[in-house]
């Protein structure tokens, strides 16, 4: 290891845990909508893209101050969440889960098509609404908006488990994962459940769209964000919130380091081949529960 | 009116085309394809070799998704396989282009066995996106490898018949259009006899199928080979027809493209194949023209954009509405048509 940059690598994979925590976070509500109805969600990155736009909309087209725009713009997402799951999910129920996937590609490619049509497929810059300067932890520096990105993302996700833990709503949407007919039984309505876990899902995603535009800027390809969520849910196990969590800075650490050590067009390569991997040793992935299938 | 039709043999029951009427459509089909390259213009004849590709390739992924149930988001990437293969053969042996064609379905046909390997373990949503892994593996070799020209790509010369050179949409329909009707007609036999109705046994219930006595493996790969030669032989053929091929020509957006036909058109059937690889070929072109009389200032900055929002609606749409697809559509007016006038 002899001239090895130490300082290096450690700032490369701070930047790695700091994308990473967005990939879990973004797990995370991909996760929620899985747990409750069982629908893997491929349009969360689009989700995502829409709410980065949407916030676009109200800093740079409205003039908003941030606070305001963020809220704004985590509500019209949450809303808008839950108007997908009552216009084409809710329809769904009892078809095949690759139905209800392909329905989700779909919405995918509208949400892509709006946007593109709305404001154009050009990339936009998000205004500057983080503080701006610079991060260091020991000697390695740290991107400011990585950093803060990466502050907001634990505090969310620790709000996101204690809202699990604790409150109602959230109790009611781990008992309808668990067993729905035993929830229905027990006086949960569940189709409630079901718009509330994309509620709470787009809500989430617009967070990370508005850290992760603020960050890279804002594009109508930003969905590709959506694939590596998809790996990260994957290798964690598609029901599993610990696994998104894991499986999420594992990812960003990886992405990193391939495009450090290795150059940028490894990113998505090296991420694919842990999938691969994860996929032939552990196929429901690290955390995932194991279906047992009889006749 | 004609209500029911009656068997008296197992060999009248199996037919592929089981009555007098249905020969004389064929018939007139077939004079028609023949015909048509007479009497089309240039841009028909455009359209009329894409759709034959589309056709081909719809046709290899609905017997993978439609008939197996294996849902697959490697169709595209089985295609680049394909095409990669007739160019690299084209440019640096020469080899006579049926002999390329053959090649580029064989290598797409070991991507997608290799591909396949996992089927066994994973499924559904799992496979798929192991598929999704496949088509970036497909496109970082392709990027990245000397042989494949890097992101450059490969122009690759016109296919020659005894001398002549099949370099424009006339010459090429009587490539593309019959290799298509040999794949459909090979894929439509294929589920007459005992491989064909495991592939349909595995989709009902694999485990099921298991306790029959079906191989799950060997079928299930079995289903990817057939499925990847036939998008091999697709992408081949694309490489004759639009003669270059790039990194860029088979993203994940084409696989889905193809899923989409295969939704649209109907899955587990082989008119599916069919209607829909031709819907989803069409719909843009109509777009064009419709977006095009509409009184709008940047006509052509919109049309993308609508493009993509239709194909997502039309996808949406036929899931909720009518998820058997277009050969249902088909196949109620077909009815309607042999009950008249008696109500369906």
């Amino acid at each position: 290891m002899n001239g090895f940059d130490w300082l290096y690598f450690f700032e490369v994979s701070l930047a790695g845990i700091g994308a990473g925590g967005l990939y879990a976070l973004t797990g995370l509500a991909f996760v929620i909508i899985y747990k409750a109805t069982r629908v893997v969600n491929l349009a969360i990155g689009e989700m995502l893209m829409l709410s980065a736009y949407i916030f676009f909309a109200f800093t740079a087209g409205m003039q908003l101050p941030a606070w305001a725009a963020i809220a704004l713009t985590v509500a019209a997402s949450a809303l808008l969440g839950a108007g997908f799951e009552r216009l084409l999910i809710r329809p769904m129920l009892g078809e095949s889960p690759i139905s209800t996937f392909m329905v989700t590609v779909g919405l995918a490619s509208i949400l892509v098509g709006v946007v593109e049509l709305v404001w154009t497929a050009d990339p936009r810059r998000l205004p500057e609404f983080m503080p701006g300067g610079a991060v260091m932890i020991g000697q390695a520096f740290v991107a400011p908006k990585v950093f803060y990105a990466f502050l907001v993302t634990a505090v969310l996700i620790a709000l996101v488990l204690g809202v699990f833990r604790f409150w109602r709503g959230g109790v009611a949407l781990r008992a309808t994962a668990s067993d729905q007919a035993a929830a229905y039984s027990m006086g949960i309505d569940v189709p409630k459940v079901f718009s509330l876990s994309w509620t709470l899902a787009a809500a989430i995603a617009a967070v990370a769209g508005i850290l992760v535009g603020a960050i890279g800027g804002i594009s109508s390809s930003m969905g590709v964000f959506g694939l590596s969520v998809l790996v990260v849910v994957i290798v964690g196990g598609l029901d599993s919130i610990v696994g998104a969590l894991v499986g999420g800075l594992l990812i960003g650490l990886i992405e990193s380091w391939a495009a450090a050590y290795l150059g940028g067009e490894y990113k998505l390569l090296a991420t694919f081949c842990v999938l691969v991997l994860i996929l032939l040793v552990r196929p429901y992935g690290l955390f995932g529960t194991h279906e047992i299938e009889r006749l | 009116m004609r209500i029911g039709s009656a068997k008296d043999s197992y060999a009248a029951d199996q037919a592929l085309f089981d009555s007098r009427t249905q020969w004389a459509w064929v018939g007139v089909l077939t004079v028609s394809l023949v015909v048509f390259p007479f009497v089309a213009g240039d841009y028909w004849l455009y359209l009329a070799c894409l759709v034959a590709i589309n056709i081909a390739s719809a046709c290899g992924l609905n017997i993978l998704t439609g008939y197996t149930g294996l849902v697959s988001l490697g169709q595209a990437a089985f295609m680049g396989l394909g095409a990669y293969t007739v160019a690299v053969l084209e440019n640096r042996l020469g080899t006579p282009f049926l002999l390329n064609l053959l090649a580029g379905g064989g290598v797409a046909m070991l991507g997608g066995v290799l591909v396949g390997l996992p089927s066994l373990r994973v499924k559904g949503l799992y496979l798929a996106i192991a598929t999704i892994a496949a088509s970036v593996l497909a496109h970082f070799l392709f990027a990245n490898l000397t042989i494949t020209g890097g992101a450059a790509g490969l122009s690759v010369p016109p296919a020659e018949f005894f001398g002549v050179a099949l370099d424009t949409s006339f010459r090429l329909y009587w490539l593309i259009v019959p290799v298509t009707a040999l794949l459909l007609i090979g894929a439509a036999n294929l589920f007459r006899t005992r491989i064909g109705r495991a592939f349909i046994a595995i989709r009902d219930r694999d485990i099921s199928a298991e306790v029959l006595g079906i191989p799950l493996l060997r079928y299930k790969l079995l289903s990817f080979a057939v499925s990847s030669f036939y998008a091999g032989l697709a992408g081949g053929m694309w490489a004759y027809f639009f003669r270059v091929v790039t990194p860029e020509s088979f993203p994940l957006i084409m696989s889905i493209f193809f899923l989409a036909a295969i939704i649209v058109g109907g899955m587990g059937t082989i008119l599916g194949s069919i209607l829909g690889a031709v819907f989803m070929t069409l719909v843009p072109e109509v777009l064009k023209l419709v977006v095009g009389w509409l009184p709008l200032a940047n006509a052509t900055l919109v049309l993308s954009p609508v493009r993509t929002i239709v194909f997502g609606a039309l996808i949406v749409g036929f899931l909720l509405f009518e998820p058997h697809g277009l050969a249902e559509v088909w196949r109620r007016t077909r009815r309607f048509f042999h009950l008249w006038p008696f109500r369906t």
